[in-house]
């Protein structure tokens, strides 16, 4: 396909990048929230309904740069679904100063673009530069509260952490350029089933890839930077950052690991299932102890990627379903509970665990949709997020990985803990003496489409199976 | 003609000096250096090995040039990082800035 009939696969780009330069001119004049916010909203929805159709033959766009199969698919519809709820958010976040809200949103839309882009690549260079692309931008999103330390302080960790892991991986981009001559993951994948590369140098290699990819997904031993930037970071910008980067982490992971190269999975199958048990594990671990309840969820979403990477070793088809409904779960249920602290930190001004205390009393709604956000983090059934994790160790037992599913189940009680904790302070502590604000209108809309999707996601899994089903269908 | 062994051996320090440095600097300045020699590291290695193929296509220098390009950009928000985290808290020793841990 040529270059010029290429363009109409990435229609949804286009539109995201003129709205994103919209929005920045506009806020020279305007500079109302819900302008802005409205504008940007209605360019995702732009973006969302020109999303191309996945067709019968897969087309060759921009040189085998990018594709356009179900998977990616299946990415870029959850990517524009967290933007607009993101957008939404932060519309009701109050520490986002209305001056600079035009280039927030320009921003988060350039994020958009650039996660986009990075789970549609199809080459090593794409993949690289798609996602330093989204780094960058990151970077600026959690220093965004220009006079507060913490964010500051935040954005310094995530950027040296993030340049010296993307680093390492494009040393490793380089050397499988050296080996192979290309960069096309197609071409990859052909002269590795044709065995001719030697188990060492592969394991070099993929070492160093996953590295980058580790530090996207917050895996150990690169998860060190989640807690830090996930509390200095203004918290819309901290839920951003908790599902998109990790969304496309995974989506870049498994298009290179799980399909191209899978013909050397007896070599990262070890490693990989040793960094999910230690992700998991310390993640767990260490949540239990913190009192800050932005911390308490970096410590669990690292944890929770420890689970999603149970089914990415188990490598069968089950098992990458797995992953995809956990992915997709996790997405609405991390949403919601971070819109939940961001509604109760606009009134409480705080984000210490001991603040909740008797909240059921003061806000009975976002107790209620806070409950049910971290039950569906611990897998209660009959919520998404019990769907995630019965998929993921189901696909691990049929498989014969006994030893990760007994990990992960231990876990999971181990979770259970500290979710419950915040539960208990919300329903069963006195309340203390403060007053509740009024609430922010879009904020609650968010809340209302998240929770909606975490309920009807649990208890009408079907069509959400064949949805993750199909788009599974591409390995 | 210098072989290609020499080429990656160079890469290959380059790359072990940058991860070292950003390891042992305590400086912020220091550690965006140690970062940009690991990229220089990846971009030595790609030119190497387009020069060499057996088919030079070219690519290797493209991307190169890229890398470049990236390379700075991401210093451009580094220092802009550094500076901030300067107003903010007057010092850009990395072991200083601790407010939060664990």
């Amino acid at each position: 396909m040529s270059l010029i009939e290429s363009i109409r696969f990435i229609t949804p780009e286009i539109i995201l990048l003129a709205g994103a330069i919209i929005i920045l001119m506009f806020s020279l004049f305007v500079s109302n929230k819900n302008v802005l916010g409205v504008f940007a909203l209605s360019a995702i929805v732009a973006a969302s309904l020109y999303l191309p159709q996945s067709q019968k033959v897969e087309p060759v766009l921009f040189f085998n740069m990018l594709t356009n199969d179900s998977f990616s698919l299946f990415f870029k519809e959850i990517i524009l679904f967290i933007t607009g709820i993101i957008i939404l958010i932060s519309i009701g976040y109050e520490e986002l100063k209305e001056k600079y809200i035009g280039e927030f949103f320009f921003l988060l839309l350039n994020g958009a673009i650039a996660m986009l882009l990075a789970v549609s690549s199809n080459n090593l260079l794409m993949i690289y530069l798609s996602i330093e692309m989204l780094s960058l931008i990151s970077y600026i999103l959690v220093a965004f509260l220009k006079n507060n330390t913490l964010s500051s302080e935040a954005a310094l960790k995530y950027f040296l952490f993030g340049a010296l892991s993307t680093g390492i991986m494009l040393y490793g981009i380089s050397l499988v350029y050296g080996l192979f001559g290309t960069t096309d993951l197609a071409m990859i994948s052909k002269a590795v089933s044709a065995g001719q590369i030697n188990n060492l140098v592969s394991l070099i290699l993929l070492v160093l890839i996953l590295a980058g990819l580790c530090f996207k997904c917050s895996l150990v031993p690169f998860h060190m930077w989640a807690p830090d930037v996930y509390q200095g970071a203004p918290t819309a910008v901290t839920a951003f950052l908790s599902v998109g980067p990790k969304a496309v982490g995974f989506a870049v992971l498994l298009r290179i690991f799980s399909n191209n190269f899978f013909h050397l999975y007896i070599n990262w199958v070890t490693l990989v299932m040793l960094i999910s048990i230690f992700t998991m594990t310390i993640g767990n671990v260490i949540a239990i102890s913190q009192t800050n309840i932005k911390r308490m969820l970096a410590y669990s979403s690292i944890a929770q990627a420890g689970y999603m990477l149970i089914g990415f070793v188990v490598g069968t088809a089950g098992g990458i379903e797995g992953v995809l409904y956990y992915i997709f779960a996790y997405t609405l249920m991390n949403l919601g509970a971070f819109g939940c602290v961001i509604l109760v930190s606009n009134y409480l001004k705080s984000d210490a665990i001991e603040d909740y205390a008797g909240l059921y009393k003061k806000d009975p709604v976002t107790s209620f949709m806070l409950s049910i956000f971290l039950l569906s983090l611990t897998g209660v059934p009959p919520l998404a997020g019990f769907w995630g994790k019965f998929l993921v160790f189901n696909a691990a037992i049929q498989s014969k990985f006994i030893l990760l599913a007994v990990v992960g189940v231990i876990n999971s009680i181990v979770a259970a803990y500290y979710y419950m904790r915040i539960i208990k302070f919300m329903y069963l502590e006195e309340p203390k003496a403060k007053e509740i604000g009024p609430k922010s209108v879009p904020l609650q809309i968010a809340l209302a489409i998240v929770t909606a999707g975490v309920l009807i996601a649990g208890l009408y899994v079907t069509p959400f199976l064949n949805w993750v089903k199909y788009s599974q269908s591409f390995f | 003609m210098i072989p290609e062994s020499h080429f990656l051996i160079l890469g290959a320090a380059l790359f072990s000096i940058g991860v070292f440095g950003v390891f042992t600097r305590r400086n912020a300045i220091g550690i965006l250096m140690s970062i940009e020699l690991i990229l220089n590291a990846a971009n030595i290695n790609l030119i190497t090995f387009s020069k060499f193929s057996a088919s030079p296509d070219g690519l290797g220098q493209i991307f190169a040039l890229f890398v470049i390009a990236i390379a700075a950009a991401s210093a451009v928000v580094g220092l802009c990082l550094v500076i901030s985290i300067y107003r903010n808290s007057k010092t850009i020793l990395v072991n200083k800035i601790n407010l939060m841990k664990w």
